[in-house]
């Protein structure tokens, strides 16, 4: 698992590549987490992702509410087959209160 | 390797695939007079889904591959991500009318591959959704609207305290080490979603503590899940969250369980109370009126004091108050949310009403009830000969109810003309463009109905129609703007009843047809003479003839003068009638009636020697003598002299090889059909029949002249004769007897 973070004018890009899985999950929290503070606005390229399982899952709805509770505009991009299907299986697209965000 | 039950459940989904593409292609085109419509985006989404994920379940990896690059342009478009435009509603027309291909192959053969046409379609057409697929883009947070899957919702029947959800609920909080413990509930949901159907899943993520306190590798998530799946019990749910048994707290309410069993639910949860009821709601689990009436049921208890602990009392209370604020404060959203579970209840109420019936278990019955006709008529006979006057009056009892029956079933076989009406959508669309007109359709009498056998015989004669309309009917759209007309043609098809028939109408509003054109045109085809004079109902009706066009240019669509006359022929065959109303500069409309069904007919029975025959009555135009010296001249010729024109005819005696001595007065039935007269020389006329027609089988497929053969009261079988066939024998006898002479 790697995370290549480039930043810009307040934007900061993300790309994750690899497993996002309970493996990497600490250490995926200790990088993505410090850039949200350090930036207004943030997406994370979620292409790469080859697996994600619920630690994966979990921490991307940290980052979105953190995201949220900061006022911050996060987006998810280019989601990977991977990262679609557990969606899909979680309904995620569907509304289900707005302490969730409605697209991952 | 296939078993039978799951060759069953194959059939099924390209059943199911087959509907879903029709509401596909009926939301496709919605979308395209209004591309807001949301609801018409989620529907074609969903169709799409649904598609893949059961051709993922049968392994049909080609269709899965091909859907899914579909699904995920349409998830782009339900994002707002990707722009509907007449480009797009076209590229994912013709997506449709490819998976519709690929499913019709997999269903003539389910392990054979696309064609190489198939194939070569498919590389093309998903590299032009390449483009819309991968714009880079970033995505727009849209408000995606809930997909209806999480609406079922049928009628609360409140009165017996069970709620009316089919779906199992199951609710699942992890623990927080279930991760750690090398166990991902993902993999568990993905399993029970093998087992049945997830209907609605709803993740909670309450638990999950800020930023600083959160542990990565500790679960803080819990799921709320409906679930539906058939001949399923509590035991086998549990046995899927066996191995994570230890790391979660499960709870399984079955179907239709009651609705304190839900309170109970909602009070053992960690969550808000309040969320949860919502989560409920929308999982589909409950419908608001039935939250409401837990809610009271709540309140009775707690006021005749049966809960006796005081901080559930509390939390009782405060879940009434803060829903009924919640109710006050937002209205609307409520309204919004009730009108969409309405809608989606009253589609499962529609749905519930339906069954399916495999069509020859319908036409076995049908036959059946023919039988009962028959042998019913057989009976009368009987009684009527008995001088039993109790038993007389049983039979004309049991007649009755036979004809009740008979009228019953054949309604059974009834289907509404909206189906194939509403295939004509498309096809409008395709030929407008193609076309380069403005032209729309207008549907009337959708829900008319008439025998599924008919239903089916007129699809391509009304293909012909509405395109012939459409190309010589409607004009160019300067014209239509010169003559006073909204630049917007419009076809309109029709039905309804009209005394026993069916009247199935195709008009537009284009300019019409061209009186003086038509009769030049068949004066020059020798079809008429100059001096004739002829309605206008007849002029318009030459132009079913074989061969006659006075289209001025010849387009691929229509022109060639082959068509009209297929499509009188094909009515003809299904013993309807095509008369034209046109009005020049004004539109024209073509009425086809039809007989309300095939099985049973008004017959006019005849007698040859010691057989019966049967003629449809309605092709019957008189019946005369055959003179002693009429019979003498004509023995060797095959055509009368019938009030000064030529009657060939056609002797059944001979036709039939029917032995025994032919009666001293034969008579001539002279019988009409496609505009030509021919005469059946009979020894007897027996008077109108009802006749339950029966197919002739396999083994007389080829016997020519015969249609299908019908049961008398005497028991005794009658052949139904082929009237076109008979004339035309008649018609080639009389010119090979005339080259004779």
């Amino acid at each position: 698992m790697t995370i290549n973070i480039e930043a810009s004018n307040g934007v900061c890009h993300a790309q994750v590549t690899g497993e996002m899985t309970i493996y990497h999950a600490a250490e995926m929290k200790g990088e993505l987490l410090p850039h949200l503070d350090g930036c207004n606005e943030m997406e994370i390229n979620l292409s790469g992702v080859s697996e994600i399982d619920t630690a994966g899952f979990q921490l991307l709805l940290l980052v979105k509410r953190e995201a949220n509770r900061a006022n911050k505009l996060l987006r998810f991009v280019a989601h990977s087959p991977a990262t679609l299907e557990v969606l899909e299986l979680l309904g995620i697209a569907s509304n289900f209160g707005d302490t969730v965000p409605h697209v991952l | 390797m296939r078993d039978t039950g799951l060759d069953q459940a194959l059939q099924t989904f390209f059943m199911e695939s087959r509907e879903l593409l029709i509401a596909m292609e009926e939301s496709l085109l919605a979308l395209e007079s209004a591309p807001d419509d949301t609801e018409a985006i989620s529907a074609i989404f969903r169709a799409a889904h649904t598609i893949k994920g059961s051709g993922g379940m049968f392994g049909l990896d080609g269709i899965v591959a091909f859907t899914h690059v579909v699904e995920n342009v349409l998830d782009r478009v339900r994002n707002g991500e990707v722009p509907v435009n007449g480009e797009l509603i076209a590229l994912l027309l013709c997506c449709r009318d490819h998976i519709g291909t690929l499913v019709e192959q997999l269903a003539a053969d389910p392990d054979a591959k696309p064609d190489m046409e198939t194939e070569a379609n498919g590389v093309m057409l998903l590299n032009q959704l390449k483009a819309h697929s991968s714009t880079g883009q970033p995505p727009v947070a849209a408000v995606a609207p809930a997909p209806a899957k999480t609406q079922i919702v049928t009628q609360p029947p409140l009165d017996d305290g069970t709620v009316a959800s089919d779906n199992w609920h199951i609710s699942l909080r992890f623990a927080r080490d279930v991760l750690r413990n090398g166990m991902d509930p993902l993999a568990f949901i993905r399993y029970l979603g093998n087992m049945g159907k997830i209907v609605h899943i709803a993740v909670l993520p309450d638990a999950l503590p800020f930023a600083p306190d959160m542990d990565a590798e500790s679960c803080y998530l819990g799921f709320e899940i409906d679930f539906h799946c058939d001949g399923i019990d509590k035991a086998a749910i549990e046995m899927v969250f066996e191995f994570v048994r230890e790391d979660c707290s499960l709870r399984i309410l079955p179907p239709h369980s009651r609705i304190e069993e839900y309170v109970e639910l909602i009070n053992d949860l960690p969550e808000d109370k309040i969320r949860l009821g919502e989560l409920l709601i929308n999982c589909g689990s409950l419908t608001k009126k039935e939250l409401d009436e837990a809610l009271r049921l709540q309140a009775l208890r707690v006021e005749s004091g049966q809960e006796a602990a005081p901080a559930e009392t509390d939390a009782v209370s405060q879940l009434g108050d803060i829903l009924v604020e919640q109710g006050m404060v937002q209205p609307e959203l409520v309204d919004a949310a009730l009108g969409k579970q309405k809608v989606a209840k009253e589609n499962k109420v529609q749905e519930s009403k339906l069954i399916r019936i495999q069509a020859d278990k319908l036409d076995q019955l049908i036959n059946l009830v023919g039988e009962i006709v028959i042998t019913g008529a057989a009976v009368s006979l009987l009684a009527q000969r008995s001088s039993d006057s109790a038993l007389q009056e049983a039979t004309s009892t049991l007649s009755r109810l036979v004809e009740e029956i008979r009228d019953g079933a054949l309604q059974l076989r009834m289907v509404q003309i909206g189906e194939t009406f509403n295939r004509f959508n498309r096809v409008v669309r395709d030929v407008s463009k193609e076309l380069n007109k403005d032209i729309t359709l207008v549907i009337g009498g959708a829900e008319t109905e008439l025998d599924k056998s008919v239903v089916e015989k007129i699809g391509d004669p009304l293909m012909h129609l509405v395109r012939n309309s459409m190309d010589h009917g409607i004009e160019q759209t300067e014209l239509r703007l010169q003559r006073g007309k909204p630049a917007k043609g419009t076809v309109h098809l029709n039905a309804y009843h009209e005394s026993g028939s069916i009247v199935v109408e195709v008009g537009d509003d284009g300019g019409g047809l061209n009186r003086a054109r038509i009769f030049a045109k068949a004066l020059e085809k020798g079809l008429v003479t100059a001096n004739q004079t002829l309605s206008d109902q007849e002029v318009y009706g030459l132009i079913f003839e074989a061969g006659f066009s006075t289209a001025e240019a010849v387009t691929n669509l229509s022109g060639r003068g082959v068509g009209m006359d297929v499509v009188r022929r094909n009515i003809e065959a299904l013993r309807g009638t095509v008369e034209i109303d046109s009005r020049e500069g004004v539109g024209t409309t073509v009425k086809i009636r039809l007989p309300l069904t095939l099985a049973i007919i008004d017959g006019f029975l005849m007698g040859v020697g010691s057989a019966s025959y049967v003629v449809p009555l309605d092709m019957v135009m008189e019946c005369v003598e055959l003179s002693e010296a009429e019979r003498y001249a004509t023995r060797d010729s095959h055509y009368i002299n019938l009030r000064g024109t030529v009657l060939p005819f056609i002797r059944l005696r001979d036709h039939f090889r029917e032995q025994g001595k032919a009666s001293r007065y034969e008579k001539i039935v002279v019988v009409q059909y496609g505009g030509q007269q021919a005469g059946l020389v009979v020894d007897e006329l027996m008077g109108e029949f009802q006749a339950v027609i029966k197919p002739m089988g396999k083994f007389f497929s080829n016997l020519k002249g015969v249609s299908g053969s019908t049961i008398l009261a005497s028991g005794e079988v009658a052949l139904v004769l082929e009237v076109s066939e008979l004339i035309q024998r008649a018609v080639s006898l009389e010119s090979h007897s005339i080259s004779k002479v």
